[in-house]
């Protein structure tokens, strides 16, 4: 560990919560990995054009010149071989931080992170504290292979974790979070969310985390829970304030954060208040978390229910490129308010 | 300009003949003028997304596809190629307006607004598009080629993968079984000394990609990929193995991507020196049409009209694309499966019946 004392400064572009400068939700992701990484030697991260190139989309910018060539690694274009290299590393007590170049590709790695690094603690080889992180999500026009939301393949492997956040404030917290637990974090960063002014805040100036397992009440009301995550939870809050203006209904948003473990706790909580549950996710629908969630409610708030329990998801289809499909595709504030004026009126 | 005696021209090189030679150079012509058309509409914002340029690497592209069997009716040979393969697929047969209007994401591309830029397919000429995930083409081109072995056809399969690419295991599980069932296949590794920032260096630990030929127990060939007719000779001899029941080659063309990885990327990681180096001493083109002039296989009028006649067919293409519809919404719940479309969810359509 390095000591403050020896600790070098920090280059402009991570200190701007120190500064009490507010920043994007791209740049809260680069602030906790770098905040890790100086904290812990042990932490390093690796993954395709991370190093002089800062990443596709900057968040590993200047961490080469920080950290040097041992802890800033460019891989080949392997995500099974660094994938698995990773847990190696992490098995040895290193904690690895894996990028993908898109989320879409971490599929290729999919044997790996389901067969081996999910199984380790429970075949007793060793719990692997390793976080898998990467851009995903649609609405760029990214077509079916730069646009996915992988969760719900990975939220069917016990012994993961999923976090997928839509703020900065718990981006940042979270990915320091990730880091220092001891079993394997896949985080995702909804591409769309990155650069938004709209998100920028300012973050606490001292080192903070955001628990895993956690949900976050995002926007308080009585009439109907809409459980969400990551970019929906802005086309819900959209959709409510158009409720609250138009229809005088008091929506509460449950923002997820965490999508595995579940928060069930958070969400019976505000559905035994609200007695109304709507699921949003970007995910296509069938097999999609929403399900889940649903059914949890189902076996212990069914009584307290005044509607059956709704989802509004992507349709389950590839994700199309051309932006007519696309916007037919994703889930739009339109629907929310569609599904919670059902709700409501039911 | 003063005319000085001059030997007899030397004879066209492999089985290519005067009329090959023009036409190669009015494919080359079409990818490059293709894509500046395409630079164009990027610019004025008409391409959804992104746009990938070949420019550099046209001279492989095309000079590859060319010594296949292009056939239209589906009989004949089949190609998968990379982003960068523009030039490929215009020798294959696809047409201009079919890449205009897959680069803007339009209702009547060959993919219906699905997929990206020159990802998609035709098996009557006789290509299948590749995906995103890099190297994931290999494998199933191996499988191609094994269904023309089973049948006993003499097709052949071609299949293009860049430096970065052979990274993948899927490129080796790909060529492996390729090579292992002997599958007439021609694997072409672009080696333009980048994978979007990534020198070859940090890619792989060999000397070269063509050494990776020995391990794999294929034939390998490494070629000057900016001399045209030499990369159609080593691709022809490739395609004559295959087609003779010789197994898989593996064909590693040197080039360069003198173009950032898609037209986003300021390419910081390449020196202008090196850029400008490739562009006034190595160009395809410029190279091409100097082998042309020199041996008397060409002359400047034909050329000329040649490259009048290409501006004037991309024109009309792009005017053509301009001008088509974008998909319609409900057409993305189609072609997910066979027999149809999937359904929507109920808030595009009625609210479910929670009695019914
Ligand atoms: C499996 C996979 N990982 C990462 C990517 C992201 N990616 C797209 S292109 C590219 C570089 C490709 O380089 P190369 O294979 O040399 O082809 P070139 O672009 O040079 O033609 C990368 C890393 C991808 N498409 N697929
Ligand atoms: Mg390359």
């Amino acid at each position: 560990m390095t000591t403050a004392a020896e600790a070098p400064t920090r280059p402009d572009h991570v200190r701007q919560s120190e500064r009490g400068e507010p920043v994007t939700f791209l740049e809260a992701i680069r602030e906790g990995i770098w905040e890790e990484m100086e904290r812990d030697e042990s932490v390093f991260i690796l993954g395709e054009d991370i190093g002089a190139y800062g990443g596709a989309f900057k968040v590993t910018e200047g961490m080469l010149d920080r950290f040097g060539e041992m802890r800033v690694i460019d891989t080949p274009i392997s995500e099974i071989g660094f994938t698995g290299a990773a847990a190696g590393a992490a098995h040895m007590g290193q904690r690895p931080i894996v990028e993908m170049q898109f989320i879409d590709f971490i599929s290729c790695a999919y044997d790996m992170i389901t067969n081996y690094v999910a199984t380790s603690r429970y075949r007793q080889a060793g719990g692997l504290p390793m976080v898998i992180r990467g851009p995903s999500g649609g609405g760029v026009r990214g077509g079916p292979f730069h646009s996915q939301n992988p969760e719900a393949a990975f939220f069917h492997t016990p012994g993961l974790k999923i976090v997928y956040p839509s703020t900065a404030r718990d981006a940042k917290g979270l990915i320091k979070s990730a880091i220092r637990d001891d079993d394997p974090v896949l985080f995702f960063e909804h591409k769309w969310l990155y650069r938004r002014p709209q998100l920028r805040e300012v973050l606490p100036s001292e080192d903070y985390t955001v628990p895993i397992g956690k949900a976050r009440t995002h926007r308080e009301g009585k009439d109907l829970t809409i459980v969400t995550y990551a970019a929906m939870v802005h086309k819900c809050q959209e959709a409510a304030d158009l409720l609250e203006k138009e229809d005088g209904l008091d929506v509460e948003i449950i923002d997820l954060r965490t999508i595995l473990p579940l928060d069930e706790q958070a969400i019976l909580e505000s559905v035994k208040k609200t007695n109304r549950l709507l699921v949003v996710h970007e995910d296509t629908r069938t097999g999609g978390i929403a399900g889940e969630i649903m059914a949890r409610i189902n076996e212990k708030a069914f009584e307290y229910l005044d509607a059956p329990p709704l989802r509004v998801t992507a349709i389950d289809a590839p994700v199309p490129y051309s932006p007519p499909l696309e916007d037919y595709f994703l889930p739009q504030a339109d629907d929310v308010v569609k599904a919670a004026r059902y709700l409501a009126g039911y | 300009m003063a005319s000085r005696p001059r030997a007899a021209p030397a004879s066209i090189p492999h089985d290519l003949s005067r009329d090959d030679l023009l036409e190669i150079y009015r494919h080359l012509r079409r990818t490059r003028t293709l894509e500046e058309k395409l630079a164009n509409l990027f610019r004025q914002s008409k391409i959804v997304g992104g746009l990938f340029r070949s420019l550099g690497q046209e001279g492989e592209s095309v000079a590859t596809a060319y010594a296949l069997d292009r056939r239209t009716d589906g009989t004949g040979d089949m190609l998968s190629p990379l982003i960068r393969n523009l030039g490929s697929m215009l020798v294959m047969g696809a047409t201009p307006t079919e890449v205009l209007r897959q680069y803007m994401a339009k209702g009547d591309s060959p993919t219906k607004g699905k997929e990206l830029n020159i990802h998609f397919a035709c098996y009557q000429r006789g290509f299948i598009g590749q995906i995103s995930p890099l190297g994931d083409l290999v494998p199933v081109m191996a499988g191609v080629t094994l269904t023309f072995k089973q049948r006993g056809e003499r097709r052949v399969g071609m299949v293009y993968l860049g430096d970065g690419a052979t990274s993948t295991g899927a490129f080796h599980e790909g060529i492996n079984f390729a090579a292992v069932q002997r599958c007439p296949l021609v694997v072409i590794i672009e080696n333009n000394h980048y994978a979007y920032s990534t020198p070859t260096s940090k890619q792989t630990a060999a000397a070269n990609f063509v050494d990776k030929a020995d391990g794999y127990g294929v034939h390998g060939e490494q070629v000057d990929g900016n001399d045209v007719l030499a990369v159609y000779g080593a691709a022809r001899r490739a395609v004559d193995r295959a087609r003779t029941g010789e197994g898989t080659s593996l064909i590693e063309v040197l080039t360069y991507r003198r173009k950032g990885h898609a037209e986003h990327d300021a390419q910081p990681y390449q020196s202008k020196e090196e850029i400008a180096r490739w562009e006034s001493t190595n160009d395809p083109l410029d190279r091409y049409v100097a082998t042309l002039f020199a041996n008397e296989w060409a002359t400047d009028e034909e050329l000329t009209a040649i490259a009048e006649e290409v501006d004037e067919e991309l024109d009309r293409a792009v005017e053509e694309a301009e001008g088509a519809p974008m998909p319609e919404p409900l057409e993305a719940l189609d072609d997910v499966y066979a027999d149809a479309r999937v359904t929507a969810p109920w808030t595009r359509r009625e609210p479910p019946d929670p009695r019914g």
